[in-house]
């Protein structure tokens, strides 16, 4: 055949796609920076076992309202304990908490919205239901939650997949329902596939871009809103060390020990910025939109 | 008289692997009344330098890097933005490809009309009123008075593109660019648009650049054409000539691959391989590895454009000798 | 004498647009996308379809593959009725008809591998992935003109027309009898463009395939076709073989058509010359009562705001659904 393809068209240099992405990804300033600045609290999290040496509940009213030095690090609080020690575990809860909620929200909020997009029939019952949860402001449903099911970690991990859920989902569904009608879906419905192969073959490989995005900020929500719940006393039981918690104690001694309430909210910003970050860096390497453009 | 002079532009595009020139050392020229027809696939620069005229382009990441756009007098290139706006308009205006993103949902098309011609007239409403109207019926939209409050989703694709022709022409322009005036609208449409640009052009007797892949456009409309291959122009001549005589051979594998529409034909002839990205272009000719004539000479040296014929130029090694039978 | 693989007939399609309201109480529009169309594919024929945007000629082409199901009517595949097929009896159809889109871009995942792409239509139908699967896939895409080296690259990394030899390999990999091609070389630039022009045709002799091939550019559709179609609004107006079509065309649409195709050389100028039609197409949401042309017809008489004319047949395998033809016979 005189007109065969010009095989020189294709590029010499090759990559998986996933890689190039990786190597996008590293190149991002800014995802670098949230990376790393994450990495820090999940890896003090992880590792609060080893880094701490005294139990974070011990009191020691001898000690109490010690300021941050060479003895104690980040100082003590008003029975004593050791504010290094509770912030570090504080972090491993925060960490345990977020990852929870990302977790079952990437099971659920997928399941739900790519249901929803891509069976027309479930679209409207189960969007409904969607739509009337996500009408309550998140964080007075968490409390609410929270206030029937009674305050302890598992039931903060519950009630913020309960509000977060419906926000992931419709998430999903929106990028099932426009990858649902494109051509190399329809072309695998000509050639006879399933539901199911649809599904996991075209249309959640290409959905998940969108919701990556959405789960590392909603990481950053749960943290937050873990604090948030806490701090209000309808979170993790006290004396659980959890930030929300050292904070809702420092309040009262703001003035006379003011690193109380300003260590766990720094380290709380330090976690948010670091997700928020990398949740940028990977919306403009990931989504394809943006893509085009550069 | 010149209407428009364009010399050896030359438009480069910062991008991740480092500066690419979209259009290379591209020159013509064009006489008031006179249309010019600007031929290409895509890659080969025509929209690029129609943007560059009308200093369009986003600056970073485009850079002119040579060249020289004369109009009336002055060299565009050097002028800043607020006297490039004094000249678009009354000057040069445009038309584009897509009639439903360039007009905005939000205003009636009237406002936007008026509004175009006020930004560089002082003219009471009721004039401005008056102006638009003239100018939709001049389009040939029936009933304009009527419609001059209507909105854009109100209008079908191919009455939008006479919208757009409308505001275009709002301020008398000595030059209208049409960049593919006629590629999102179905046949018949084209026909009427086309036959619009041209009848406008007999009455105001503008210049018109018209940018366009399709053969079968510039065949109806172009006094002249130039024909543009990854980022060079590689021939120009008067329109005929170019059907009859086309001394490039890429120029004359666009008029064989086009299927006839009288003839039968056993199959098409083809123009082998792809074409080049900006970026990865050969060096030597860009058409050298589709080429069927090219010898190794190609691949090495840059032809430039060089006039074989009294008012036809072409960028070919080979073509003189390709030329004789 | 030649025998249809596909025939239609009285298919339609209506979409129900427009949100249906918070409880599904507002009424939707209806829209006619497809309306009462019958016509047949031979075995071995390039049917070429031709209309303008919002005729329905892709809905059609769908409609015929079962990839839309139809509101009303009938579609034969190979002599046996399809229409009412369940999804795996349908499945085993679908191994014989197959699509090829517009779209170079958007037709092909862009998570999959040029194999995997090429070799999904083997797994779905029963086939194990490896040498075997791999040696088939291989050997299409030599059909359609790509190295096998292509074979671990992913769709970014071609350009438009090697994408659109991608999909054509994916299309023929079953070694299908029908492939409706549905813009299938509209978005390529022209010189490119030949090239694929000329691949499927290839790829017909040699592989035994029948067309259905839908565009708008009619100098294309004249180059590939054996027989024509030309649609306006949801209704067939005219079918015949393409030289009839072409030099002899009897719908007035048809006539307009053609007119308003750009002339190949400037001394063919069409500009005041040759018939133009005004007007703009009218929405199929609300389209015109009796004959849909009636409002841009040059000959439109009384009859036609009335009464939709009905295909008819003045001469041997040319039909035509127009009152002016109708009248003499009447």
């Amino acid at each position: 055949m005189s007109d065969v393809a010009d095989a020189e068209g294709i590029a010499l240099k090759r990559e998986h796609p996933a890689r190039a992405t990786l190597r996008r990804l590293f190149r991002h300033r800014l995802f670098v920076t949230g990376l790393f600045l994450f990495a820090i609290v999940a890896g003090i999290g992880i590792a609060a076992p080893w880094i701490t040496t005294v139990d974070p509940q011990r009191l020691s009213m001898r000690n109490k309202f010690l300021p941050p030095g060479e003895a104690w690090v980040f100082g003590t609080d008003n029975f004593g304990r050791s504010l290094w020690a509770r912030v570090v575990w504080g972090a491993q809860l925060s960490m345990i908490i977020g990852a929870s909620v990302v977790a079952l929200n990437a099971v659920f909020g997928t399941l739900i919205g790519a249901a929803a997009g891509y069976f027309r029939k479930l679209d409207n019952a189960l969007m409904r239901v969607n739509d009337a949860l996500m009408a309550f402001p998140a964080i007075l449903l968490a409390i609410a939650v929270t206030s029937v099911l009674g305050p302890s970690t598992l039931n903060v991990i519950l009630a913020l997949s309960i509000v977060y859920i419906p926000r992931t989902a419709r998430i999903v569904r929106s990028s099932v329902i426009v990858l649902r009608e494109m051509e190399y879906v329809q072309a695998a419905v000509a050639a006879g596939a399933g539901h199911w192969r649809i599904l996991r073959h075209h249309i959640l490989p290409n959905a998940m871009a969108p919701m990556i995005v959405q789960l590392s900020f909603l990481f950053a929500y749960a943290v937050l809103s873990e604090a948030t719940l806490s701090f209000l006393g309808v979170g993790a039981v006290p004396p659980t060390p959890t930030w929300g918690n050292i904070m809702a104690e420092g309040r009262d001694f703001m003035r006379e020990a003011p690193w109380i309430i300003t260590i766990p909210g720094v380290a709380l910003m330090i976690t948010v910025m670091g997700l928020n970050l990398l949740g940028d860096g990977l919306r403009d390497v990931l989504d394809p939109r943006l893509r085009i453009q550069q | 008289m010149k209407l428009l002079e364009v010399r050896d532009l030359t438009t480069a595009f910062m991008t991740g692997r480092g500066e690419v020139n979209a259009i290379e050392e591209v020159s013509f020229s064009l006489e008031e009344g006179q249309i010019l027809g600007i031929v290409g696939e895509s890659g080969s620069g025509k929209s690029v330098t129609a943007l560059t005229v009308m200093g369009l382009l986003p600056r970073p990441p485009a850079r002119i890097a040579a060249g020289q756009v004369l109009f009336g007098g002055r060299d565009l290139t050097k002028l800043s933005e607020r006297e490039m706006q004094a000249v678009r308009g009354p000057g040069i205006s445009m038309i584009f490809q897509e009639p439903m993103t360039s007009l905005n949902p939000v205003f009636s098309i009237g406002d936007q009309i008026m509004e175009t011609i006020a930004a560089h007239e002082r003219l009471p409403q009721a004039e401005l009123r008056r102006r638009a109207i003239a100018m939709l019926d001049k389009v040939g939209i029936p009933s304009a008075a009527r419609r001059l409050d209507d909105y854009p989703h109100q209008m079908s694709g191919g009455q939008r593109q006479r919208v757009m022709i409308a505001m275009a022409l709002a301020c008398n322009p000595k030059l209208l660019i049409a960049d593919e005036p006629t590629t999102a609208l179905d046949v018949t449409i084209q026909a009427q648009i086309l036959d619009l640009l041209m009848d406008l052009r007999d009455e105001f007797g503008m210049g018109i650049v018209i940018i366009t892949h399709n053969m079968g456009v510039i065949a109806e409309t172009a006094d002249r054409v130039m024909v543009m291959y990854a980022g060079r122009v590689i021939e120009e001549a008067p329109v005929a000539t170019i059907f009859d005589r086309p001394l490039h051979p890429y120029t004359r594998g666009l008029l064989e691959c086009v299927p006839s529409l009288t003839e039968d034909r056993a199959r098409l002839v083809a123009i082998p391989g792809t074409l080049p990205e900006p970026a990865r272009r050969p060096p030597g000719c860009r058409f050298a590895p589709r080429c069927l004539h090219a010898e190794p000479a190609c691949g090495t040296a840059i032809p430039l454009l060089e006039t074989l014929e009294p008012a036809h130029s072409a960028a070919c090694f080979r073509a003189r000798e390709l030329a004789s039978p | 004498m030649t025998t249809p693989l596909v025939s239609a007939t009285g298919l339609t399609k209506v979409f129900e647009v427009g949100s249906s309201g918070l409880f599904g109480l507002r009424k939707p529009a209806s829209l006619r996308a497809v309306d009462e169309v019958s016509l047949t594919i031979n075995a071995g024929e390039t049917l070429g379809l031709v209309g303008e945007s919002g005729c329905g000629k892709s809905t059609l082409g769908r409609l015929l593959l079962r990839l839309i199901e139809p509101t009303a009517g009938r579609i034969a595949f190979d002599g046996s009725d399809i229409t009412g097929l369940g999804r795996s009896a349908m499945r085993a159809v679908r191994r014989s008809m197959q699509i090829v889109f517009q779209d170079p871009y958007g037709a092909l995942n862009p998570r999959m591998s040029v194999e995997d792409i090429i070799a999904e239509p083997l797994l779905i139908h029963g086939a194990k992935p490896g040498a075997e699967t791999r040696r088939k896939v291989t050997e299409m895409l030599g059909k359609v003109g790509l190295p096998a080296r292509a074979l671990d690259r992913f769709p970014h990394e071609f350009s438009g027309g090697q994408r659109q030899r991608i999909g054509i390999a994916r299309a023929l990999v079953l070694h299908p009898r029908l492939i409706v091609c549905d813009e299938a070389v509209s978005a390529l630039d022209v010189s490119v463009q030949a090239q694929i022009v000329n691949l499927l045709q290839d790829l017909q002799r040699e592989m035994g395939l029948t067309y259905l091939f839908i565009a708008h550019d009619l100098s294309v559709v004249r180059h590939i076709s054996d027989r024509v179609a030309v649609m306006y609004l949801g209704k067939v107006v005219e079918i015949a073989d393409k030289r009839t079509i072409y030099s002899a065309p009897l719908h007035p649409y048809t006539r307009a058509l053609i007119a308003a195709v750009p002339a190949q050389h400037p001394a063919q100028r069409s500009r005041g010359r040759r018939e133009r039609i005004a007007g703009d197409i009218p929405s199929a949401l609300n389209p015109p009562s009796g004959c849909r042309f009636h409002t841009r017809c040059p000959h439109v008489m009384a009859v036609c705001r009335e009464r939709a004319p009905v295909l008819t047949e003045p001469a041997p395998g040319h039909q035509v659904a127009c009152h002016l033809i109708e009248a003499p016979q009447a």
